[in-house]
């Protein structure tokens, strides 16, 4: 059974047809990567698939191991396993970030059936990963996003990845905005939690964070659907010829 | 500081039912109903007070004869009629005030359901507590070792008969019987509240706290409290209030004075829970309250620190008189209204001495159809010279049938001195909520988490113990609110 599976999703925002019939299956232990020219729903199909208000499929269907997505709420949904790192994360002035943290990782602990982490234990542990992902505590105990620069929220969001464990992650566009070095940590941070028993969706217009996050597929996504997939060489390709080409050929 | 995982079990545990709403069920002695000159006796008479406090009622009894209800607030309610209203009520078993076993133990239940164990009260760290109990005083705690230290923290009718001096001196010296008509109210029939005295050079060692409760149906409660810090002290004073859940309204017209000599520092902090009524406005307290600081002295500090998370109308403006050079006086606030709570609540800050400084941080949050007002004076007076105010107000909605209002009056009589006013209006965004559900959080545990977030400059500045407390309250106060 695959982790993450989307049968000919339909979606339509304001009326608009965006997502087109789109279909994906995410087996454990892969890591996906689609791309596609601004605009083509990628955004959307990240947000349709965590359950945002008025993000609710048209018609299809989506499973997360098995079970109906239409069926849970968005915070179900994450408490599940599936994790959406945002192309632009969201600031909660006066909300620190640690405390923010906790609750998080404590409503998945609950959901797992795991005793919530005290304090002390809580701390500790944020700070080994925050130290891996080279994220100052100094961050964690600032306001969430709130004043972060461009490159410090996308850390921030995979450090939340590394701490909640999720089963499937979607990551939308985490290294826009990130330096040569930073995207070297943030796609180790990333490569450290690939296992046989989750699964990454990376999102991305640039090849060059595959060469750190190697996928084991690619799809293009435009207009909605999914027209081609294919290895990482599919990527390769799009960088040296654009989607044009891709486009007319589907 | 946000919601601990704790809050969010006590904020489900309540569910919609207002959490407090029990009744001790206690014979208790009353007044007969009403307000005459014979019950201003009566009440006097009850509490073996000195002629001069009598006749200082009677005074204040008959300026309230002829003053008018104030209307200017923004706030609606049917006219109360003065009365219908019980002005004296006392448990009937009269407890003794050295021994905690001997208090009926109906009223140590009813403390433990508010979760204020005395007992427990006592054990925690420094926490002195004088529980009013609707209008006596059953229990003061930690008396004996304030007393080492010279300070006085008693109830104001005992501080009537132990230091008449004082309380003569003071009462009625930062409020004056005529200042407003809930003010002249509480000056005729006030029942009882707190004193504290903190000698020269005393840094008083604990917490002060006072949990007020109203118990007896129909009963207003009309405290008034005392507090003087002489020179060179520091006291930090915290009450909390809870009411039963009733279906009609209760009023309550409170006045606190605060006193601050030369380089006197006086924080009080309030966390105001009463009942605020149903649903649909049905029930709640009137919250009509008049609070005051003068500084006196130089160098002096008066800081009010309120969470407002009850009543069905509050209507305060904790102040600040400024008349010593170099005085300080802060404001932080923050004032929920849910449903169909009304709140007009802000402050004054006189400044009349040079170099004064002002602080006004109010965060006020609406949500149901609730309508929330931020109204705050800022008066610099023509000596005031090199003085300042900073005013921050910042309104947060949720839904949008709610409303927030903020009515600044700012009278600058000299150009030597510096008035800021930053107002800010923004609503709970889709954004936030989704990024919290996003990360496993439900929608009632991102609300509380943001609203908390939203006031964080003024929770920072409850004491510890309390500000735990005000978290919870404010959570369960926005209950199903959003979503
Ligand atoms: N609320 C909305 N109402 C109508 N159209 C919308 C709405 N939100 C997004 N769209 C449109 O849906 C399309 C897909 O947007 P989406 O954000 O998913 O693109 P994307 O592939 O993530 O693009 P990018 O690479 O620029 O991030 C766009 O044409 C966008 O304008
Ligand atoms: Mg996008």
């Amino acid at each position: 059974m695959p982790l993450l599976e989307i049968k000919k999703a339909k979606l339509k925002l304001d009326n608009k047809d965006i997502l087109k019939g789109l279909s994906l299956s995410v087996s454990s232990g892969e890591v996906h990567a689609i791309m596609g020219p601004n605009g083509s729903g990628k955004s959307t199909l990240s947000y349709m698939l965590a359950g945002r208000d008025g993000y609710e499929l048209e018609s299809g269907e989506v499973f997360l191991q098995g079970q109906a997505l239409s069926d849970m709420e968005a915070d179900e949904r994450a408490r599940s396993g599936l994790f959406l790192a945002f192309q632009y994360p969201v600031e909660l002035p006066g909300v620190g970030g640690m405390s923010f943290l906790r609750e998080a990782v404590n409503s998945r602990r609950k959901f797992l059936g795991e005793g919530e982490l005290d304090h002390l234990a809580f701390v500790k542990e944020a700070r080994k990963v925050a130290s891996k992902m080279f994220v100052k505590d100094d961050m964690l105990k600032r306001a969430v996003n709130v004043g972060f620069s461009g490159g410090e929220k996308k850390r921030f969001e995979i450090l939340q990845m590394a701490m909640l464990k999720p089963k499937v992650s979607i990551l939308d566009e985490t290294d826009s905005g990130l330096d040569v070095d930073a995207l070297k940590i943030v796609s180790d941070g990333v490569n450290a939690q690939r296992n046989d028993e989750n699964a990454i969706v990376v999102i991305t217009h640039y090849q060059r964070l595959l060469d750190y996050i190697v996928p084991d597929f690619v799809h293009i996504l435009s207009d909605g659907r999914i027209i081609k997939s294919g290895g990482p060489e599919l990527a390769l390709e799009v960088e040296k010829n654009g989607y044009a080409g891709l486009i007319n050929a589907a | 500081m946000v919601a601990t995982q704790e809050t969010i079990d006590k904020v489900k545990e309540v569910s919609s039912t207002y959490k407090y709403g029990f009744v001790t069920d206690l014979e208790a002695e009353k007044a007969p109903l009403g307000l005459s000159e014979d019950i201003v006796k009566f009440i006097s008479h009850k509490k073996k007070e000195p002629k001069w406090l009598l006749e200082w009622r009677l005074k204040a009894y008959k300026k309230w004869l002829s003053m008018e209800a104030p209307n200017w607030a923004m706030v609606d309610f049917p006219e109360i009629n003065f009365q219908d209203i019980y002005y004296y009520s006392a448990p009937k078993t009269k407890p003794k005030l050295n021994s905690l076993d001997e208090v009926d133990p109906e009223l140590l239940r009813t403390y433990e359901k508010l979760g204020i164990p005395i007992k427990e009260q006592q054990v925690l760290a420094g926490v002195a507590v004088d529980y009013v109990f609707d209008s006596v005083s059953v229990a003061t705690t930690f008396r004996e070792k304030l007393a080492k230290e010279g300070i006085i923290f008693c109830p104001i009718s005992e501080a009537v008969q132990s230091h008449p001096d004082l309380v003569k001196k003071y009462i009625g010296s930062v409020i004056p019987i005529s200042d407003n008509y809930y003010a002249a109210l509480n000056s005729a029939v006030f029942t009882d509240g707190s004193f504290v005295y903190i000698p020269k050079g005393v840094k008083c060692p604990m917490e002060l706290s006072t949990y007020f409760r109203i118990n007896e149906q129909n009963s207003g409660q009309f405290e008034r409290t005392l507090i003087i810090a002489e020179d060179n002290t520091y006291v930090s004073y915290l009450e909390g209030c809870t009411a039963p859940q009733r279906d009609e309204n209760q009023l309550h017209a409170a006045v606190v004075e605060l006193v601050a000599m030369n380089n006197a520092e006086i924080k009080y902090s309030t966390v105001q829970n009463w009942y605020p009524g149903d649903k649909d406005g049905r029930g709640g307290i009137y919250n009509f309250v008049t609070k005051r600081g003068n500084c006196l002295g130089k160098k002096s500090k008066i800081s009010w620190t309120q969470v407002e998370t009850g009543s069905a109308i509050t209507w305060k403006y904790p102040s600040c008189v400024l008349k010593g050079d170099d005085s300080v006086g802060e404001f932080y606030s923050v004032a929920v209204a849910n449903n169909a709570q009304q709140a007009d609540t802000g402050t004054k800050m006189i400044h009349i001495g040079k170099n004064t400084k002002s602080t006004i941080i109010s965060k006020g949050i609406s949500a149901g159809k609730a309508q929330n007002t931020y109204r705050g004076q800022v008066q610099i007076q023509k000596n005031a010279k090199g003085s300042r105010n900073f005013t921050q107000c910042d309104s947060l909605l949720i839904g949008d049938k709610c409303g927030a209002h903020t009515v600044p009056y700012i009278n600058q009589f000299t150009p030597h001195a510096r008035v800021e006013h930053e107002a800010t209006t923004s609503k709970i965004s889709e954004d936030q909520l989704f990024y919290c559900l996003q990360r496993g959080l439900d929608t009632e545990q991102a609300t509380s988490l943001i609203v908390n977030g939203f006031c964080k400059e003024v929770m920072k500045e409850l004491p510890m113990e309390f500000a735990v407390e005000a978290q919870k309250l404010i959570g369960i106060s926005l209950e199903g609110s959003v979503g």
